[in-house]
């Protein structure tokens, strides 16, 4: 990273520390949904922007880690720091499955995100029938009071959360660049290129594309587990459908696959942009359902067609962030 | 005479009823070049993609060192300490020159910074360290086998198995190819093995040459025996431009 | 539980399955000539519906005559989609392609609720409530005469396929793009060509399948994966394999109603994608790639 991207990084992070103090309630809500898409993004982006496998059913992990941290808390009493670990624990478990079941049989590409399609929608119909976690119906977390700051159990006001939210993200960002970094993130990025002359120089593909699918899965989970205390209901239909899949992975995909900022930066454009138009469309007067999503889409296709590596590789160019020789692993 | 270091034993691959490879054998001295010529279809990448461990032979043994490595995947392969380079080059295009040998390095390098360091001595010795920060992508293709070179050589192999590393240079480059590959054997012991069509780098460099037709082994030898040999001339010097 | 109603539950299972079984073939013909995995072939189909009964509500048009012009508009959509949008991506990475119908099926679901809204719709003609009786037997009529028009499709295609020149140029490309382009195809008409023909055959299904269900935006998904579900366990490239594969979705779903919870029918489906993804990709009648 060069000097004008690290001063620039630091004010940001500055600002962000500092945001409560002046934004509103509203504000916050937004910036926590950019932090949340922010950080299940990167958690995608790992398997996908540096691994090279193609997941369209994260929204799996998303309603596990959920699912595992709520069920624990509602019948058993047991905080979400606690509730991490389960759901960390179920989301690796699952990923490993789906990932060995794959890469054993050989399924890759478009094949491959079909089967993370199937277990995400195997998955949404078999809750809606699991009334132990209250079925289709929905599950509820008791919400106390939202003055008191229950940081144990996540009970709280919305700058709390901020903060966690804040720390998810900062964490999920700090922790991708030194995997990047690291000797895992170039065994990576040499299987996403090619993976028949990563085998040539000694990678065990195998077992660093389950590692890569362990992260990505481990790290969903963790933000459902934040899904579930900051949101206190979960639906089957919601949480597990195909457009959440969807949802998660517009902002990498715009922002930059395989980029650090690219999550980041899809996350902050698309939900500006998300808020934008229900701010205009009430100003309107309308109420049209659809309208957020048509953009979406929209958005999506331009960048695809348009700036197919998305929009962090451009900007970052021309803002003049980009050291000599591309070093975030991206080309 | 000393074990060879690479031993193919009775080696046959058959591809949906095709017999690729029959029963071929041979033997690579430590330190040597050998070279596996033959007209195209002959099975040499075959004999080289099993080898490396892509296919698994259908019958016979490999044995590398004295030990089988017949069956091992390819990345069990280089472990063993053989590295290899692709007919068409696959250079990994996303990333730089230098972080393509860097993942090269990472073998036995662990560290980065240690791979780093074991990478840009690779890329100067290829002369390739200048353009390290250039994406793979924007070079050349004498460039690009040289980088394809650099990579297999990061993972300090002792045996390299270079698939046709000359196609589509022009006679200088070859030379310089030739001057590398000749280097290297001086400097660090290598054997190599390669398949080459290019008559002039195969002659200036190989120890023994064996030729291939048609999956079978049909000469062995000295490059001043097999080039009189009557068979070979037949098949295949006979046509190509020496 | 009588065996009559087993039989009928069966019946209708085969007969959707078929209309399933022509979206299918659709989606078969896409996927298996330009090798592009069209997301948004639910979506395709949802839009059929609605046109279906956008054209029942204005002048009483019988979805069956429907299904006429709605294919040939949709034909024509096919091809300019593919001309215009899908082609320049031919060469891109997969996932590119992938996202890029993704997109376009996110705009067809969120439009049509812009344009129609959440709530249901439908056609009602005097068949839906009648059947054919064979005995004990029943046929609804509609799923009937849906069937009947998913085979006749399909029978059209066949023959087209296999007889017409433009049909086995066609199967060039699919076998040997570049070997096509050497002997002079045109091969990206002939892509949009087959674009058209897999949406066409979409509309048609779309156009049967609103006599058995109502018309609601967010079915797009649903029938995308479906038609996926029955390309892969009955193999890609193969027409009769994409009918068999309906057939069998529509009768597991129908049995899987009967016997288990209604709601969960799908689960059987994707099960069964997942088993045929990883025991035998190729599908039931698919040839190995």
């Amino acid at each position: 990273m060069n000097r004008r991207a690290a001063i620039l990084l630091g004010a940001l992070v500055a600002a962000l520390l500092a945001l409560p103090a002046i934004a509103n309630d509203y504000l916050l809500s937004v910036v926590i949904l950019i932090l949340f898409f922010a950080f299940s993004g990167q958690a995608w982006n790992v398997m996908m922007g540096f691994a090279g496998q193609l997941s369209l059913g994260h929204s799996l992990y998303v309603g596990a880690g959920a699912y595992a941290a709520a069920a624990i808390y509602v019948h058993y009493g047991i905080g979400p720091w606690a509730g991490i670990w389960l759901a960390i624990l179920v989301c690796v478990l699952l990923g490993s499955v789906i990932g060995f079941l794959a890469f054993r049989f050989g399924i890759s590409g478009v094949y491959f995100a079909l089967l993370t399609i199937a277990f995400a929608e195997f998955t949404r119909i078999g809750f809606d029938h699991l009334d132990w976690v209250g079925g289709s119906g929905g599950f509820f977390l008791p919400v106390v009071r939202r003055d008191v700051n229950d940081l144990l159990n996540l009970r709280g006001s919305p700058v709390m959360f901020y903060y966690v939210a804040l720390a998810l993200a900062g964490g999920a960002f700090a922790f991708c660049a030194w995997l990047l970094r690291s000797r895992v993130g170039y065994y990576w990025q040499a299987i996403r290129e090619d993976q028949d002359a990563a085998q040539s120089l000694g990678i065990n593909t195998f077992r660093y594309k389950m590692f890569a699918i362990a992260i990505s899965s481990a790290m969903t989970g963790v933000s459902g587990v934040f899904f579930a205390f900051y949101y206190n209901n979960l639906f089957p239909e919601q949480i597990f459908h195909i457009s959440r899949s969807i949802e998660l992975i517009l902002g990498p995909i715009i922002g930059g696959l395989g980029t650090l900022f690219g999550p980041v930066l899809g996350a902050v454009v698309l939900t500006v942009l998300a808020e934008s138009i229900t701010e205009i469309m009430s100003a309107l007067g309308l109420e049209i359902p659809g309208v957020k999503q048509v953009f979406y889409g929209l958005c999506l296709l331009v960048v695809i067609m348009f700036l197919p590596n998305g929009i962090w590789p451009t900007l970052a160019r021309r803002l003049g962030l980009e050291r000599e020789g591309r070093r975030d692993g991206h080309g | 005479m000393a074990e060879a270091q690479l031993a193919v034993r009775s080696v046959s691959k058959s591809f949906r009823g095709l017999r690729a490879v029959s029963d071929v054998s041979f033997e690579v001295q430590a330190g040597h070049i050998a070279a596996l010529i033959g007209p195209n279809g002959a099975g040499k990448t075959t004999c080289f993609n099993v080898i490396a461990g892509v296919f698994a032979s259908d019958s016979g043994e490999i044995r590398f060192e004295g030990r089988r490595i017949d069956g091992m995947r390819p990345d069990q392969i280089c472990l063993a300490g053989i590295g290899r380079t692709f007919q068409l080059v696959k250079p990994f295009a996303g990333l730089s020159v230098l972080d393509n040998v860097i993942v090269g390095a990472l073998r036995h390098n662990k560290r980065v910074s240690d791979a780093r360091r074991k990478a840009l001595t690779v890329l100067e010795r290829l002369g390739l360290e200048e353009k390290r920060d250039q994406p793979a992508a924007a070079l050349t293709l004498p460039d690009r086998k040289r980088l394809e070179v650099a990579r297999a050589l990061a993972t300090e192999p002792r045996l390299l198995l270079l698939d046709e590393a000359m196609a589509g240079l022009r006679p200088t480059e070859t030379d310089q190819m030739v001057a590398v590959f000749r280097r290297l054997i001086e400097e660090q012991g290598i054997t190599i093995l390669l398949i080459e069509h290019v008559m002039r780098a195969v002659m200036a460099l190989s120890d023994e040459i064996h030729v291939l037709h048609h999956g079978e082994l049909i000469a062995s030898g000295s490059p001043d025996e097999v080039v009189r040999n009557p068979a070979v001339l037949d098949c295949y010097l006979g046509e190509e431009a020496v | 539980m009588p065996p009559e109603l087993i039989a009928n539950v069966i019946i209708a299972g085969v007969l959707t399955g078929l209309v399933y079984g022509l979206m299918a073939v659709g989606l078969s013909v896409i996927f298996g000539v330009v090798r592009v995995v069209n997301f948004a072939h639910g979506e395709m189909m949802t839009v059929a519906m609605y046109a279906t009964v956008m054209l029942f509500a204005a002048w009483k048009l019988d979805p069956m005559l429907a299904a006429v012009p709605v294919a040939i508009a949709f034909f024509g959509f096919g091809y300019v989609l593919q001309a215009g949008l899908v082609n320049p991506f031919i060469t891109r990475p997969e996932h590119s392609q992938f996202m890029l119908l993704v997109a376009v099926a996110m705009i067809m679901v969120n439009a049509l609720l812009m344009v129609f809204g959440p709530d249901a719709l439908n056609v009602q003609v005097d068949y839906q409530l009648e059947s054919f009786a064979i005995g004990p037997i029943l046929f609804d009529k509609a799923r009937a005469y849906g069937a009947s028009a998913a085979l006749a499709t399909s029978a059209l295609l066949f023959a087209f396929f296999k007889f017409s020149r433009t049909g086995k140029a066609i199967r060039a490309c699919a076998d040997n793009n570049l070997g096509a382009k050497v002997v002079g195809l045109d091969v990206k008409h002939l892509y949009a060509l087959t674009f058209g023909i897999g949406a066409a055959c979409v509309a048609v299904a779309g156009c049967m399948i609103v006599l058995l269900v109502d018309v609601t935006p967010v079915l797009g998904p649903g029938y995308t994966l479906l038609a996926f579900v029955i390309v892969i366990v009955g193999g890609l490239g193969s027409m009769p394999g994409a009918l068999l594969g309906g057939v069998l979705i529509g009768l597991s779903e129908a049995l899987a109603g009967l016997f288990f919870n209604p709601s969960a029918k799908s689960m059987f489906s994707f099960a069964l994608l997942i088993l045929v993804l990883l025991f035998r990709p190729q599908g039931l009648l698919g040839r190995r790639s």
